[in-house]
């Protein structure tokens, strides 16, 4: 016994870390990104490498550059890249992928602290720094056919929109992704198969995804606007699924989760139905992240047996 | 009903079904006089006494104090103050041993006929709470009125990691554990008396059962035997009594207010054979584990036994970096091998460099497993930015006071922030801040 470390309890500690939390939504955003490919050929992948490869390469110049400790290793911003990735239409430029990728790791999370401190969601955000730098290329869609750069056409929101429900894809190919569309955000199923597999690992839990759909579902309904195409149309899935339930920007109890979960889907529904963009799951996001903070003051536990002050 | 947090701790409860076995007398024992909340005992021996095994050594200095007795024959080498597992000096009673374990020869079982002499005899047993809190056990059963006590619930959770010496005790010793039941029921009239055991333990689970169910036709059982979830902190006192009772201990009230009492069952078990043999507490059962030790065992030693007495016994494969009195989840790490066991030390743990060595801590990222894994519903997120903003106000509000420091937040957290630590400091910090505002206002 050369020394013995000594510390107050607990000595243990559970095998939850933070990497091992980014590297299960890696995991989980896979089966997305085969759907991705299957529909829009290899440069979803492509795509995909680029933005994680740049989030990365910004977090890690930055930290460096302020002389702070390098944190590239708890794969956040790897997570960050796919997720902005699967919020891009494939054709995108590369210039323009990285730049947003800048803007996501330096704007959006190390200028307010880096991972913890970031108040909205960097990919999220980025991505409609990106819609309103160069709304010509992010809104420049291709029909999956398996052949990259093919015929561009509409979403089936704009499809929607313009009241031209008869070249709708068919809702099975709504669920497998063969439709216009985002690289990540087109296959219902591959997505909920990852949030399938958070819910079983215990990363994320079920309330913010549900309330955020159903809210969706339910306010389309009540609106007479095809509520089953409106879920499986735009990013719901992929925001329902990947970012409202984005620790560090949603809110921390089971109640503020949906809380969180219903305003986005009111939010997607009212810029969906009565703004002037087609898809609004974005900004619902972007404005639910804004309201966390209070709705984590107004969701506050009650400590057992505690005496009111 | 609201489901109280907590963990799924790996169990480690390897040494379950390892029969207690004796430890040759070590060469010399220390024993303090504060091995217990309350008054440390006033030592009545000086160097050079003769002494015998169960004789007093440390008056009880009051009401809530315990009695010591030596746990070893021999002479009385030293009384000094010496460093205590708790971080503070503690007057220290050191016998070197003659190797011979002679009784005290004035040692007789105890008259017990009602409620004061049964109160004496627990008095005299030397009992604390041997589930590792050290209250001394007459304070706890003293009750104004008796009339009070609606549960008794025995504590046989037994939910850290590792341990299985309440496991050995509910085993090897359940009668005498029935026996203090017995004795409960006819002095304290409670009108439940609830076993509750964590669902891992099914050897303790039959048995106590088995004692249940043998009562004479129309004769009511004496206790009812629950079985708990196995979900760290169970045995913890307010989450007992909610688990058995759904009654909430109210913030600064005592378990007895809501009508229960909980005791451990190596406490009863230990009262139960000072009644009827005679023999105070002078040793108990320890559960040696760990990855540093060879062969994992649940040992009988004198209470003072020095843990590298154990360790000899037990055997060590790797280099120990770190010792653990108690559980790994709110056991004190001590600073050497020296330091005595106590009675209330139920394990001890050597750890080798790997577990020894805590993960680095990384940024908060607001996931709120602390929040859903506290068994108290506390926000250790929000108290641990009060902390950081020296915020003592904030700590009121979110009731720092109430925290158990069991580790769960701690235990969950992905960052690998070490929060109950922060809570430790932060709870001193309140302390300070209430009793600065009870100072002004007087």
């Amino acid at each position: 016994m050369s020394y013995l470390a000594v510390s107050p309890g607990p000595h243990i500690r559970g095998r939850v870390t933070t990497q091992g939390v980014m590297r299960d939504v890696l995991i989980a955003l896979v089966p997305a990104l085969i759907a991705g490919t299957l529909a829009f050929g290899l440069r979803a992948i492509l795509i995909t490498a680029v933005c994680v490869a740049s989030c990365v390469l910004s977090e890690y110049l930055f930290e460096k550059g302020m002389k702070r400790p390098v944190t590239i290793g708890d794969l956040s911003a790897c997570v960050t890249g796919v997720l902005l990735a699967y919020n891009l239409p494939v054709g995108i430029p590369i210039w323009q992928a990285v730049f947003g990728s800048a803007v996501a790791i330096i704007v959006i999370k190390q200028l307010f602290g880096g991972l913890g401190k970031n108040f909205a969601n960097p990919a999220i955000t980025a991505r409609i720094v990106m819609f309103l730098a160069f709304s010509a290329t992010m809104s420049t869609w291709v029909i999956p056919n398996f052949l990259p750069d093919a015929v561009t056409s509409a979403t089936p929101l704009a499809l929607l929109r313009a009241g031209d429900a008869a070249s709708l894809p068919s809702l099975l190919n709504m669920l497998l992704g063969q439709r216009g569309g985002c690289i990540g955000e087109t296959s219902a199923l591959a997505l909920t198969l990852g949030g399938v597999y958070l819910i079983a690992r215990r990363v994320i839990t079920w309330h913010a995804p549900v309330a955020f759909i159903a809210m969706v579902f339910a306010f389309t309904a009540v609106l007479g606007r095809e509520p089953v195409y409106q879920i499986f149309s735009g990013g719901l899935f992929l925001g329902a699924i990947f970012m409202a339930t984005d620790y560090v920007t949603t809110p921390r109890t089971t109640l503020g989760r949906i809380i969180f979960g219903l305003g986005a889907g009111f939010i997607t529904v009212v810029i969906r139905a009565f703004g002037s963009y087609p898809e609004g799951v974005s900004f619902a996001i972007l404005l639910m992240n804004i309201l966390t903070p209070y709705i984590n003051k107004a969701t506050e536990t009650k400590p057992i047996g505690g005496a009111q002050t | 009903m609201r489901k109280l947090g907590g963990v799924s701790t790996p169990h480690h409860k390897n040494t379950a079904t390892s029969p207690v076995e004796e430890i040759p007398t070590p060469p010399e024992v220390r024993i303090p006089m504060s091995m217990h909340i309350g008054a440390p005992a006033k030592c009545i021996v000086k160097v050079g006494d003769a002494v015998q095994v169960g004789q007093l050594i440390g008056e009880a200095a009051g009401f809530v104090s315990s009695s010591i007795y030596a746990s070893v024959s021999g002479k009385v080498k030293s009384v000094d103050e010496t460093d205590a597992v708790t971080g503070y000096r503690s007057v220290s009673v050191t016998i070197a041993s003659d190797g011979l374990q002679t009784p005290y020869e004035k040692l007789s079982p105890p008259d017990v006929h009602d409620l004061p002499s049964f109160l004496e005899a627990v008095r005299a047993s030397g009992a604390v709470g041997l589930g590792g809190a050290g209250f001394p056990t007459v304070a706890k059963l003293t009750v104004k009125d008796a009339g009070k006590v609606d549960y008794i619930i025995v504590n046989g959770a037994e939910c850290e990691p590792y341990i299985t010496s309440d496991t050995r005790t509910m085993v090897e010793d359940k009668d005498y554990v029935w026996n203090s039941l017995k004795l409960l029921k006819k002095y304290l009239k409670p009108a439940h008396i609830v076993y509750a055991i964590e669902e891992n333990k099914p050897e303790p689970i039959r048995l106590t059962r088995e004692l249940a169910a043998n009562v004479q036709p129309g004769e009511e059982p004496l206790a009812e035997v629950k079985v708990l979830p196995s979900l760290y902190p169970q045995g913890g006192e307010k989450m007992l009594i909610y688990n058995v009772t759904g009654r909430i201990v109210p913030e600064g009230k005592l378990p007895l207010d809501v009508g229960a009492m909980v005791i451990n069952c190596s406490t009863l078990a230990i009262i139960s054979r000072y009644i009827i043999n005679g023999m105070p507490l002078v040793s108990r059962c320890i559960t040696v584990d760990g990855s540093a030790v060879k062969n994992p065992k649940n040992l009988a030693a004198p209470i003072g036994t020095p843990v590298s007495a154990l360790f000899d016994y037990c055997g060590l494969k790797k280099e120990v970096r770190k010792i653990i009195m108690g559980g790994p989840m709110m056991g004190t790490a001590i600073p050497n091998a020296d330091m005595p066991i106590l009675k209330n030390t139920n394990a001890v743990l050597a750890f080798a460099e790997a577990e020894a060595l805590l993960p680095a801590e990384t940024p908060c990222i607001n996931c709120g497993q602390c929040i859903k894994h506290c068994p108290m519903g506390l926000m250790p997120s929000n108290l641990l930015t009060a902390y950081n903003l020296k915020k003592p106000e904030n700590l009121a509000k979110y009731k720092a006071n109430l925290c158990l420091e069991c580790g769960c937040c701690a235990y969950s957290c992905p960052a690998k922030r070490p929060i109950t630590q922060y809570m430790k400091l932060a709870k001193a910090m309140l302390r300070d801040y209430t009793a600065a505002n009870a100072n002004n206002s007087k």
